[in-house]
């Protein structure tokens, strides 16, 4: 594990709370030289604790009104049932995100739709045509309360 | 709502993979003048689509080994439980996502936490003392895979 000191985690909180990524922004507000933060950065990045930048999508402004959490469990008697799933369900454009977990559940889909009509449609012949699939519950998102990414440093 | 091209799709594509190509570069992959390129990204952010851009850090470099969903349910309902409720999880640093949700549950939250016991300390010390907190379930994350959504 990289050695980090305070100046490291104050220059990653600044980048954690950063829409843009301006050096000398990002220096002024870490309160240390453009030079200083650029090379921390870099050492940072080489070290693979930044493991990169990617751009945030509004689905809303998309288009894309209803999100759904697909919370599955799958029918383990099968060996092969997580991966046959979860290659199953990188072919559905809609889900952008795939998680497994140790719990209840062993699956989670993150489904977009464009309104409850077209979201009907997916889960019909998309979601419930996936192999090894024992019971699905859904949670349809109301609001994001919150939502960062960052770490507590 | 906006209406974006196959090009633009491609451009999202792009910057989602790695945020900080140059109008240049992304030119040169989507075939595109540099201009072209910038007139098009600035289009998008003007309509909200492009909402910002943030760092992905390794957990796992940092200490942080361990991310738990839980699944909440309210002992009690009301309108001021809830905010009390939202106002009271927010504040709780280790708590990265605070969604309101329909059905099982009423919140579904993301914890990150250096290992196991930590987690178990924000769990006990944080999570369960919250105001109106009801049922409470706990799926440890394994693995997790980002797509690139709609316009893949």
């Amino acid at each position: 594990m990289l050695e980090m000191d305070d100046t490291d985690r104050r220059l990653l909180r600044q980048l954690q709370a950063a829409h843009d990524f301006s050096i000398s922004d990002l220096a002024e507000r870490a309160g240390m030289s453009t030079g200083t933060a650029s090379r921390r950065l870099e050492r940072l990045e080489r070290a693979g604790v930044i493991e990169g930048y990617e751009a945030v999508i509004d689905w809303h402004a998309l288009g894309y009104a209803v999100e759904v959490s697909l919370r599955v469990t799958l029918d383990k008697t099968h060996a092969n049932a997580f991966d046959e799933f979860i290659a199953a369900a990188r072919d559905i454009p809609e889900v952008d995100e795939i998680q497994t977990f140790l719990g209840r559940v062993d699956v989670r889909l993150n489904v977009l739709a464009r309104d409850m009509a077209h979201y009907q449609g997916i889960y019909r012949e998309r979601i419930l045509a996936l192999p090894h699939i024992a019971d699905i519950e859904a949670l349809m998102l109301v609001a994001n309360i919150q939502n960062r990414e960052s770490l507590p440093l | 709502m906006t209406d974006i091209d196959g090009i633009d799709q491609r451009l999202l594509r792009e910057l989602g993979r790695d945020a900080r190509q140059s109008a240049g570069a992304l030119g040169r992959k989507l075939n595109l003048s540099q201009p072209a390129t910038w007139r098009r990204i600035k289009r998008l952010e003007q309509a909200g689509v492009l909402k910002g851009r943030r760092v992905r850090l390794n957990h796992a470099a940092l200490g942080f080994g361990v991310t738990v969903f839980l699944g909440v349910k309210l002992a009690t309902k009301g309108r001021v439980s809830l905010d009390d409720f939202e106002r009271a999880v927010c504040a709780i640093p280790e708590v990265q996502l605070v969604q309101h949700v329909l059905g099982l549950y009423d919140y579904r939250l993301r914890v990150v936490a250096r290992d196991l016991p930590d987690f178990e300390r924000v769990l006990r010390r944080r999570i369960m003392t919250l105001p109106g907190v009801g049922h409470v379930e706990a799926n440890v994350l394994l693995s997790e895979e980002r797509r690139a959504g709609p316009i893949g």
